[in-house]
């Protein structure tokens, strides 16, 4: 190895890790401000490691939200599993069943993935409204679910794409339908697909902020974020206990993200751009 | 855990208990909530119906406030032991309870109103739901508890419409209130001032001692909105105050600019970073060391700076409002609709009794609305306080919704940001008659 | 992922390419194409009520007199817009986009390709410095918000960073400066997007051929020359889906600055969707905030106007 190639290398890898300490930087602040009892959150010491291992301010946080958390857990995991089972079949559709006109419909489809959602908000209120499910978790489920059609469909419809036609043909021959096809040969193997999608569900629905705090008017009832901002916006909430909230409303996300990033990232990196 | 001593057995048991209750709260959730819509179908605000409850909405969410409002169920607790009481409170958002206000408007639209719910007395209740006619009037529950006779006739004045009072308020607070540090004073040999005059002059006196006279905290729009409005009172006076919410005083007014040009100098005797320092950071900067001498601001700074055992400060009208008490109230009312309007409204007659309102109010560091208070439950500000809100002339406030709707607080906060920020009276002051013209003031 | 939003995810690009849909077989059933269509119906119906109709009454409210609590549905016409183009805090709001655009794609658009240009060597640890980079994709403008906003804070966080290391007078208020304090917004949310349009770029430089390269280096092409000339024409369709989810993200920005600062200094980070939620639900000003969230959509539709057009030839291959 040269030793100018040493110093590229070197080079490189310093400047990778200066950007991995910005990206753990906040990381770093939630939690040791959040493993800091409140007499020690100082603004002038806010860098340094707490003292010891103070489990209080977690403790606090999580008996504030513990409700929302699990109002979460059972908004995203329905929505998330049923959006994407939906997002299946669309898919499916979209890529085997081409009949006339679907094409543009899909296209009308995937509009719905670039909406600002200020641009409905009044007439989902509304809706929500005249159908009585404002204002419940099952309102907001649906809500999920619907606006999950779009990135669902697309994702299912780019791996189904990839099957090839002669397998289906081959089905038809044994006398499989439209659901026996789904069925036997497509859902057997769509499972890194559903997986990816699943990630991409759970994070987006559970990270929602603005559709949670429109459509569950409860604060019993609300979502985690909402809960988190609550907290945060409430005036004499000690910061170590904002941390503390913080972290934990991104644990799950966190957590999922770890488990299944390597196949989220394979998936990413398996579809790569041919230009 | 407790290697280092951080937290004492009783920390220990409290948290212990609260995980306790919150791990039960996660195991049992899946079920409360989700199974009653799925069940009750049009069932809305889940499991609210049918049960024998009671759903109170607040922005009621921090130490002492949160006390104060348990203090009012512990009672109703008592006397209705078989009622379950849902509380509902969320805050943040942009202004005092932001968020709550914008759910519970989508909830009242939609004909799925609370219980009752906590707004501020006067016309944050009136233009937001009174006339929407969402609301029950409150003329026989009035006369029933007697309550025309233990509220002041300013007050009652402030809770109605077309002679009929609309809610109920169950505190008083004051906004003109001027807290200072007495060590600082004594540092230039002065006094509380009494008139913005003599403000200016301490004022200077202390910038010599590189002291900011003023604590301001204008990180986003409202405080200088609480500024402005004990400026208006103190150059109006009373009545031309009242008159800028009747049509009666106009908006471009040269007093209107007089208040912004003074507190446009205000601003220079302010801590310098407040365009940077938030609202909810500013008692923590009244009690440091390097602290502005002098702050004007409603009077939870008293309960607020109690609860931090700090002592080092005293208080005064603000400047040029000796005689007035800018009042603002928060208050509970009746929907229409209300899913368990018995539950209401004995949950309405606990806040209005003497019993309730004397225990809200010594926790949450107000003052009874009822002038029968029993005074021995009350501190030293608070019953200062009580002797004003007799003696004074009451006005209400516009940054905390008796004076006006909340669309005109907005834009009013707007206008008074602008000015903290650009610095430019006229600028602000077309603002404000823009506000004033779209709020449509004119004669109730 | 990262917003509130559903957007694009990378590679259905070139998932399309790679589809080998074209040759459509006859063999397949017409009640099997019934079928198919009869499944699809709820979703039809589903987004065209919740998007395509809430669109056009989004656009109704937004031309009448619903400005109070009292539902009023009388016509007025284009008054709200009037109302919106006379007001200061609309424009203020477009430069406050246009300063949160261009500060956070480029962050976006330039680390994301550095660190996937970086990456991309054969490095040990990639793994490693992957996941690091696009962690904060993780977590939720909420809990970014909450975060940075005391590490943004003038008198700690950052600040105190560089006072440690000798920048005492290095002391930008960030945030809290009534007139640029949107550049500020902008560090967080790159912060939070970046990992992603690293992702996107580390997939296309891993889908161009080695032989490009190589190629190119025989020629004689320094580092500097391959990447300035090869791969970064290469990776134009890489940079404009990063530029249209960018251009997305910067006009519906809300968790984050609700979390951090509202509306801010003399609007310094106010943004049209703050306004428009305040607008509708603060202020009880639907047909206004209607006429916001109507505008928001149109500014939308430059950006999917182009990325769709571009995306419908590879689905009709």
């Amino acid at each position: 190895m040269s030793l100018q190639r040493l110093w590229t290398r070197g080079a490189i890898y310093l400047v990778l890790i200066a950007f991995s300490a910005f990206y753990l930087m906040p990381f770093y602040v939630m939690i040791i401000t959040g493993l800091k009892p409140y007499v020690d959150v100082n603004v002038t010491r806010m860098w340094e490691l707490p003292k010891g291992f103070y489990l209080g301010s977690f403790l606090e946080a999580w008996y504030k939200v513990a409700p929302n958390f699990a109002n979460s857990m059972l908004i995203t995991i329905p929505a998330a599993l049923i959006s994407s089972f939906i997002g299946s079949i669309n898919g499916y559709i979209f890529a085997k069943w081409r009949f006339r006109g679907a094409d543009t419909i899909f296209m009308l489809f995937l509009v719905g993935m670039f909406l600002p959602y200020q641009g409905i908000l009044i007439p989902l209120v509304q809706t929500l409204q005249a159908l009585k499910l404002y204002g419940t978790i099952m309102g907001l489920i649906l809500v999920h679910c619907i606006f999950g059609i779009p990135i669902t469909a697309l994702l299912f419809r780019s791996y189904f794409a990839g099957v090839p036609n002669e397998l289906l043909d081959a089905a038809k021959m044994d006398g499989c339908g439209f659901f026996g096809i789904y069925r036997w040969i497509l859902l057997p193997i769509s499972m890194p697909a559903f997986a990816v999608v699943l990630l991409w569900q759970f994070t987006s629905i559970w990270n929602d902020y603005l559709i949670g705090l429109v459509v569950l008017s409860s604060p019993r009832l609300a979502p985690i974020n909402v809960a988190v901002q609550n907290i945060a916006g409430s005036y004499t909430t000690e910061w170590n206990v904002q941390m503390a909230a913080a972290l934990i409303a991104a644990l799950p996300t966190i957590f999922v993200y770890l488990a299944l990033g390597k196949l989220f990232m394979r998936g990413l990196l398996a579809g790569s751009l041919k230009g | 855990m407790m290697n280092n001593g951080k937290l004492n057995r009783r920390d220990f048991l409290r948290y212990g208990t609260m995980a306790a209750g919150a791990v039960a709260l996660a195991a049992c959730a899946p079920v409360a909530p989700g199974a009653a819509p799925a069940a009750g179908g049009a069932a809305a605000p889940a499991a609210a119906s049918g049960a024998n409850q009671l759903e109170i909405f607040s922005w009621w969410t921090s130490g002492g406030e949160v006390e104060a409002l348990n203090a009012l169920y512990d009672i109703f607790k008592k006397k209705y032991p078989d009622v379950e009481i849902e509380n509902s409170a969320l805050t943040g958002g942009a202004g005092q309870g932001g968020n709550m206000k914008a759910l519970l408007e989508t909830r009242m639209q939609g004909g799925q109103p609370p219980d009752s719910f906590q707004v501020h007395l006067g016309h944050e209740l009136i233009d937001s739901h009174v006339k929407a006619d969402r609301m029950e009037d409150l003329e026989t529950f009035y006369k029933d508890e007697g309550l025309t006779d233990v509220f002041p006739k300013d007050l009652v004045d402030i809770a109605s419409m077309n002679g009929k009072p609309w809610s109920v308020p169950v505190n008083i607070h004051r906004s003109n209130v001027l807290w200072y540090r007495t060590d600082k004073l004594e540092a230039v040999g002065a006094e509380p001032p009494k008139t913005w005059d003599e403000l200016f002059a301490v004022a200077d006196k202390l910038k010599a001692k590189e002291i900011p006279a003023l604590a301001i905290a204008e990180s986003e729009p409202g405080f200088c909105g609480h500024e402005f409005e004990n400026l208006l009172v103190a150059i109006l006076g009373p009545d031309d105050y009242r008159g800028l919410f009747t049509g009666k005083t106009k908006w471009d007014d040269a007093k209107v600019t007089e208040a912004l040009t003074t507190l446009n100098k205000v601003l220079d005797y302010a801590n310098p970073d407040y365009l940077s320092t938030t609202w909810g950071d500013i008692t923590d900067r009244f009690m440091a060391d390097s602290a502005p001498a002098m702050m004007i601001m409603g009077d939870w700074t008293h309960g607020v700076l109690k609860s931090k055992n700090f002592t080092n400060y005293k208080w005064a009208p603000a400047p040029g409002t000796e005689g007035i008490f800018i009042v603002l109230s928060d208050s509970f009312g009746l929907p229409k609709g209300a899913p368990h309007r018995d539950n209401a409204l004995n949950f309405l007659r606990i806040c209005a009794s003497k019993d309730g309102q004397d225990a809200f109010n010594p926790i949450k560091g107000s003052i009874a609305a009822r002038t029968d208070a029993d005074k021995s439950k009350y501190d030293e500000y608070q019953l200062s306080a009580m002797a004003d809100f007799k003696a004074n002339t009451l006005v209400p406030s516009i940054q905390h919704g008796a004076a006006a709707k909340q669309s005109f607080v907005l834009d009013y906060d707007l206008a008074i940001n602008l000015l903290a920020t650009k610095r430019d009276v006229a600028a602000a002051q077309a603002k404000l008659v823009a506000a004033a013209a779209d709020a449509e003031f004119e004669a109730a | 992922m990262a917003t509130s939003n559903p957007v694009s995810v990378p590679g259905e690009r070139t998932r399309f390419a790679a589809g080998s849909t074209t040759r459509k077989k006859k063999t397949l059933f017409r009640g099997d194409m019934l079928i198919a269509m009869v499944v699809l119906t709820p979703s039809i119906i589903a987004v065209a009520l919740f998007i395509y109709t809430f669109i056009g009454w989004t656009f109704y409210i937004s031309t009448v007199k619903w400005n109070s609590v009292i539902i009023d549905y009388t016509f007025v016409g284009l008054k709200n817009w009037q109302r919106l183009l006379n007001d200061d805090r609309f424009y203020t709001d477009l430069r406050n986009l246009v300063y949160y655009g261009v500060g956070f794609m480029t962050q976006c658009i330039v680390f994301g390709f550095l660190i996937a240009a970086l990456l991309d060597q054969k490095i040990k640890g990639e793994t490693f410095f992957r996941t690091l980079v696009i962690f904060p994709f993780a977590v939720s403008g909420i809990v970014t918000g909450v975060a940075w906003r005391w590490l943004l804070q003038p008198t700690t966080g950052i600040n105190l960073l560089f006072a440690k290391i000798g920048l005492a007078n290095f002391h930008p208020v960030w945030i809290s400066d009534p007139n640029y304090g949107m550049w500020a917004v902008t560090i967080p949310a790159a912060w939070q997007f970046t990992g992603y349009v690293m992702a996107l770029y580390l997939a296309g430089l891993r889908g161009i051929p080695q032989e490009v390269r190589e190629a190119a280096a025989i020629d004689g092409a320094g580092t500097y020359t391959i990447y300035r000339y090869v791969i970064i024409p290469l990776l134009m369709p890489v940079t404009f889906t990063a530029i249209v989810l960018t251009g997305m993200n910067s006009i519906r920005v809300f968790d984050l600055v609700s979390a951090m600062s509202g509306s801010g200094p003399a609007l310094a980070t106010d943004t049209l969707a703050f306004f428009m939620f305040q607008t509708t639900f603060g202020a009880y000003r639907y047909s206004l905030g209607a006429a916001i969230g109507a505008f928001m959509m149109i500014l939308s539709a430059f950006l999917v106007v182009p990325y769709l057009r571009s995306m419908k030839q590879e689905v009709e291959q």
